[in-house]
């Protein structure tokens, strides 16, 4: 069993909140639009020290999709903020013409993404935002795993030439991801080696599927975890050697199961190297309030499912 | 630069309009014809730009975005003859792998085009949003754009006006094709804009009004747009034009709006509209 060091706890909006304003300091072209969120997106450090190129455009997200397209003529690299559900879902015709058609440099950084944003429920809480982005020709599409990764990514992205959509959350989780990682758009992190099943998750799961690695290994089950932070252009290459080996996979996201990771990962499978595969994602269903982890043991996203749908999957290897 | 060839040259980019539309059996006629006139002015005699090098960045250039996209047939036209382009290409319109798509875009690399449009409402938030820019880079050129009246009814229109207002945004020109007519008839009976005028004053906008099809008018107006810039209000044009203006039985009507000519009706038209510079 491989123990993970944990550097402390934090949500990935505060990972969110530290890069952008690290970004103020060293990289003068970009700039931030907020749609009335500016203390959950955690970007008042960006805001107070950088208030000429901030901007609050009110609750606008239309218009803030828009201006921040227009404002990629001259050379500015715009990040908006907002909620997950109102950075996709609500502005997807301006996200898919005046950004990803147009092939404009704005990073979408979405908070409060799936089911963890907890008691404000169904209407806040989007499981469908994955499947939108990466539906769209041109769009990077990244969700890290934890506060440590979230603040590599956001300062990554501003050296990524075109469309990046970020997603992360509210609750406060583990930290493992070193503070001195390098983020590579594209690269897959494999946190642990196996050879009986391939693990790959996204966001707040991969610290379920750690979790899950404990009760795992105790049965005997040797396990491969792969962080997929970039869910798009997916790490092909790391999927196809993992379940080379393994000859099955889980995945587990915080996302509808259709559309998301799991999706993503079946298709390269389905064309390259067909094993049983199970789905750790909410199965086309909305959420409700609660708190983050109810919600998440209630809609089977929790560590106990991550361990049925290893040992489901091992079966079915037959 | 004189009346006589502003109307030479909108003579000819409205002969333009009608044969890319024709050619394909499809396309947007009625308010390209209508808009002739003020992106010809726009173009040939108002904005400062750089057509031989095209830079998406459009530095220290004025800059003009259409947010109805679809009369993209004028524009198209405009750019060729300004340079951006050989006319020759126009021929392409609406073909399979040209660069002049059905509506406006940037992934074919079309000089000149810096969005795409189509999906209505969002080129004013565009705008301004390059507008911004502009001030934080320091560069005193000033933003175009041009929207339908139709397109008014739009909720992110409304969205960017409060914007603009609210954050004296003051380096934007933008433009209303204000015909009266869209797709399913005149705006007034699908969705009437009210006091279109009185709207925009009150979101805090200096709105001016013109004749689009009246040179004079165009330049006077545009140049008095210009004096207000910089003075911490963002400014908006009502420009009364006809659609289908320019061709007897196109004009008093929405029903050219979408359609093309077919062969007897283009050559009516064209008789109208007597070659000035040469058809591409």
């Amino acid at each position: 069993m491989i123990e993970f060091e944990i550097f402390g706890n934090k949500d990935t909006r505060s990972g969110f909140g530290e890069g952008l304003a690290e970004l103020g300091k060293t990289h003068p072209d970009v700039v931030a639009l907020c749609a009335d969120l500016t203390g959950s997106l955690k970007m008042d450090a960006f805001k107070n020290e950088n208030p000429d190129r901030f901007f609050q455009v009110g609750i606008a997200e239309a218009n803030m999709i828009g201006l921040a397209a227009g404002m990629t003529i001259g050379g500015k690299i715009p990040f908006t903020g907002t909620f997950a559900n109102f950075s996709t879902g609500r502005v997807y015709d301006q996200i898919r013409q005046s950004v990803a058609y147009s092939q404009k440099n704005v990073k979408i950084c979405a908070s409060h993404a799936g089911l963890t944003l907890g008691e404000d429920g169904a209407t806040h809480q989007i499981l469908e935002d994955i499947g939108m982005m990466r539906m769209l020709p041109n769009m990077t599409v990244i969700v890290p795993a934890d506060f440590n990764q979230t603040k590599q990514a956001t300062i990554a992205i501003a050296d990524h030439q075109g469309p990046v959509y970020l997603r992360f959350g509210r609750p406060v989780m583990p930290i493992f991801v070193r503070p001195d990682a390098k983020f590579i758009i594209g690269k897959a992190d494999v946190l642990t080696e196996g050879t009986d099943v391939t693990i790959i998750a996204c966001g707040h799961l991969v610290w379920k599927s750690i979790e899950a690695l404990k009760a795992l290994t105790e049965k005997g089950i040797s396990v491969e975890l792969i962080n997929m932070h970039t869910i798009k252009p997916l790490d092909e290459n790391a999927i196809l050697k993992s379940v080379a080996k393994t000859k099955c996979v889980v995945t587990a996201e915080e996302h509808m199961m259709n559309g998301g990771l799991g999706e993503a990962v079946a298709q390269v499978l389905a064309r390259k190297l067909p094993v049983p595969q199970e789905f750790v994602a909410v199965n086309d269903s909305f959420g409700e309030s609660g708190t983050p982890m109810e919600l998440m043991t209630k809609y089977g996203i929790d560590t106990a499912n991550i361990i049925d749908a290893v040992e489901k999957v091992i079966a079915r290897k037959g | 630069m004189q009346n006589e060839e502003l109307v030479r040259i909108a003579t000819q980019i409205r002969r333009d309009i009608l044969r890319m539309v024709s050619a394909v059996n499809s396309g947007h006629p009625g308010g390209s014809l209508g808009c002739a006139d003020f992106l010809t002015f726009l173009y040939f005699e108002q904005m400062k730009f750089d057509s031989q090098q095209f830079e998406m960045d459009g530095k220290n250039e004025d800059l003009f975005f259409l947010s109805n996209g679809h009369i993209s047939p004028v524009w198209y036209s405009v750019l060729a003859r300004s340079g951006y382009f050989p006319i020759s290409e126009l021929a392409t319109f609406r073909k399979l792998s040209t660069r002049l798509q059905g509506h406006p875009s940037t992934d074919k690399k079309l000089p000149g085009i810096r969005m795409a449009s189509g999906s209505l409402g969002q080129g004013l938030s565009v705008a301004i949003g390059a507008g911004l820019t502009k001030k934080l880079n320091g560069d005193n050129s000033l933003v175009y754009c041009l929207h339908g009246d139709g397109e008014l009814q739009e909720g992110q229109i409304w969205e960017a006006a409060m914007y603009a207002a609210a954050n004296k945004v003051d380096n934007v020109i933008a433009t209303i094709d204000f015909n009266g007519r869209q797709i399913d008839g005149d705006v007034d009976q699908v969705l009437s804009l009210g006091d279109l005028k009185g709207k925009w004053q009150a979101f805090g906008w200096e709105v001016l009004e013109m004749d689009g099809h009246n040179f004079d008018s165009i330049r006077n107006i545009i140049q008095k747009a210009k004096t207000m810039c910089g003075k911490g209000k963002p400014i908006i044009i009502i420009m009364k034009t006809e659609m289908g203006q320019g061709v007897d039985y196109m004009m008093g009507s929405h029903k050219w709006h979408g359609v093309a000519p077919n062969p007897e009706q283009l050559e009516n038209a064209l008789n109208q509209l007597t070659e000035t510079i040469g058809d591409y």
